[in-house]
């Protein structure tokens, strides 16, 4: 098998989200249709348009030691811990080097993200108007750069075949973890960890995101705000948090007795050249990228039973999304079981494609699909099979699962998935 | 009123625990911040300025390189305290 065709599986998965600490309880939460979202009880939040959220779980200083979480903006406090979720799930005992199974040159870290260390950038700013130049802090830009969560898994984990942060907005998760596939499929690594993180709540790019109309304003009822496809959603909910997964190439895998989750397919990618935040009515983008998937890869349309949609519960891009959807698969749809995840865990932007990508991998490993909640009456726009109620069990045999994550800029990204 | 070296040894302490979270009895003046407190380039700006701030002295960034152990630190801040 040449280099540039080589399979790849998922050998770990680990997550932070509002809905657990880790990705056993994240996928729980999912199955049991919780929702993450809260109030903001901060202050600054009640002279905001939107005052809910969906806040981690659990709080990332209750698990680093503070030396360590203050040198990191909140956005790499939450991959660090996702990394080390994912790289004990996958066996390794140690760093690449010190664990002997995992070759340090063969390594890579690919997490992105969003919008990068905004909080700190945003805090630090105060501190100089406070308090003056002298007391900003000197480990500012390494915090507020958007690789920066990439770097610190990489050094975490010791990964020296390389670190990327590949940014498109709300794709930048998903985004990640196709670059990561590439990184193994072309020889350059053997181990990646790849994935996404976002921690943004704070007053500014809440109220910027408000002032876009792009966040659901139904401050009376947080656990009912985030409602992809139902006919009364109104725009989506901020989350935090981060998800990864650890991919590997099948033959590394295989000659460690790694357990196997799941082979990732490929990905397909488009850029829409729409318009700058606006999704393009038709999905001609997300139509675009899907096909790109089919047609350079292994994913057989019959085969899919599950989607994990980027549906961030806005009125225009759920619709959108959905019809595309139907233009590429026709009938094939009909099999597939939907769930829009965000309904649960909120909009974690460039978090989103790295915990999605964790919540189908875990749908094809348990052979279930989560529902999507606080879906009351269906968009009839929506034609398509959206779970809703309780999770739903998933066929046997070999079956595949589409995630699709879509950025402001209009970047798409679609990934895929298959049982082994 | 000039603090004595044991004060000022007692406040490195807790700003090289608030930092690099070393217990406070380990900060002894023969001490490297580099090498035996976990204390790196950046960090040491962090150091700096909050000793600046308890001891009310000035350090220049060329006199920080000066700077290596805990004890060096003592003694710069005892012979430029005002």
């Amino acid at each position: 098998m040449n280099a540039t065709n080589r399979t790849v599986v998922v050998t770990g998965v680990g997550a932070t989200t509002p809905l657990g600490g880790d990705s056993a309880t994240t996928w729980e939460g999912m199955v049991a249709g919780r929702s993450g979202v809260g109030v903001l009880t901060e202050e600054w939040a009640q002279e905001l348009p939107v005052k809910i959220a969906a806040r981690v779980a659990v709080e990332p200083l209750e698990r680093l030691p503070k030396p360590v979480a203050r040198k990191l903006d909140r956005s790499a406090q939450f991959a660090l811990l996702a990394t080390r979720e994912a790289w004990a799930d996958a066996g390794f005992t140690a760093r690449a080097g010190d664990d002997a199974a995992a070759d340090p040159t063969r390594v890579g870290a690919v997490v992105a993200s969003g919008i990068g260390g905004v909080t700190t950038l945003l805090d630090q700013y105060d501190v100089l108007k406070e308090k003056g130049a002298r007391r900003v802090s000197p480990h500012t830009v390494p915090m507020l750069m958007p690789n920066s969560p990439a770097a610190n898994v990489g050094l975490e984990i010791n990964a020296q075949a390389g670190a990327h942060a590949p940014v498109s907005a709300c794709a930048s998760g998903a985004e990640a973890v196709g670059y990561a596939v590439e990184m193994i499929r072309t020889g350059r690594a053997d181990v990646v960890v790849a994935g996404g993180t976002e921690a943004a709540i704070h007053p500014l790019p809440i109220a910027a995101f408000a002032n876009m109309m792009a966040l659901s304003k139904n401050n009376d009822d947080p656990q009912g705000a985030s409602r992809p496809y139902d006919k009364g959603r109104d725009g989506f909910v901020l989350g935090e948090g981060a998800g990864v997964v650890v991919l590997e190439s099948a033959e590394h895998a295989a000659r460690r007795g790694a357990r196997v989750y799941c082979e990732i397919l490929g990905q397909g990618l488009s850029g829409d050249a729409h318009h700058i935040a606006q999704p393009e009515p038709t999905g001609r983008g997300i139509a675009t990228a899907l096909q790109n998937l089919l047609d350079s890869s292994d994913l057989k349309p019959e085969q899919v039973v599950h989607l994990n949609a980027h549906a961030t519960s806005t009125p225009q891009g759920d619709v959108a999304e959905v019809k595309a959807l139907r233009r590429v698969l026709g009938e094939e749809l009909d099999h597939v079981a939907i769930s829009a995840t965000k309904s649960m865990t909120g909009h974690l932007l460039g978090g989103a494609g790295g915990i999605e990508t964790v919540a189908t991998v875990l749908a094809l490993h348990h052979r279930l699909a989560p529902p999507t909640i606080n879906l009351d009456e269906l968009d009839p726009e929506v034609d398509a099979d959206v779970v809703r109620g309780e999770a739903r069990v998933l066929p046997s045999g070999t079956i595949a699962a589409i995630n699709n994550s879509f950025g402001f800029g209009g970047h798409n990204v679609v990934l895929a998935m298959r049982t082994v | 009123m000039a603090v004595s070296r044991e004060e000022i040894l007692e406040g490195l302490a807790e700003i090289v625990n608030e930092i690099a979270g070393i217990p406070n009895d380990e900060v002894t003046e023969e001490k490297s911040f580099t090498d035996d407190l976990d204390v790196d380039s950046l960090s040491m700006v962090e150091v700096v300025v909050a000793a600046e701030e308890r001891f009310g002295v000035k350090i220049p960034d060329d006199d920080v390189k000066g700077l290596k152990t805990v004890g060096d630190a003592v003694g710069y801040i005892t012979d430029h305290q005002s």
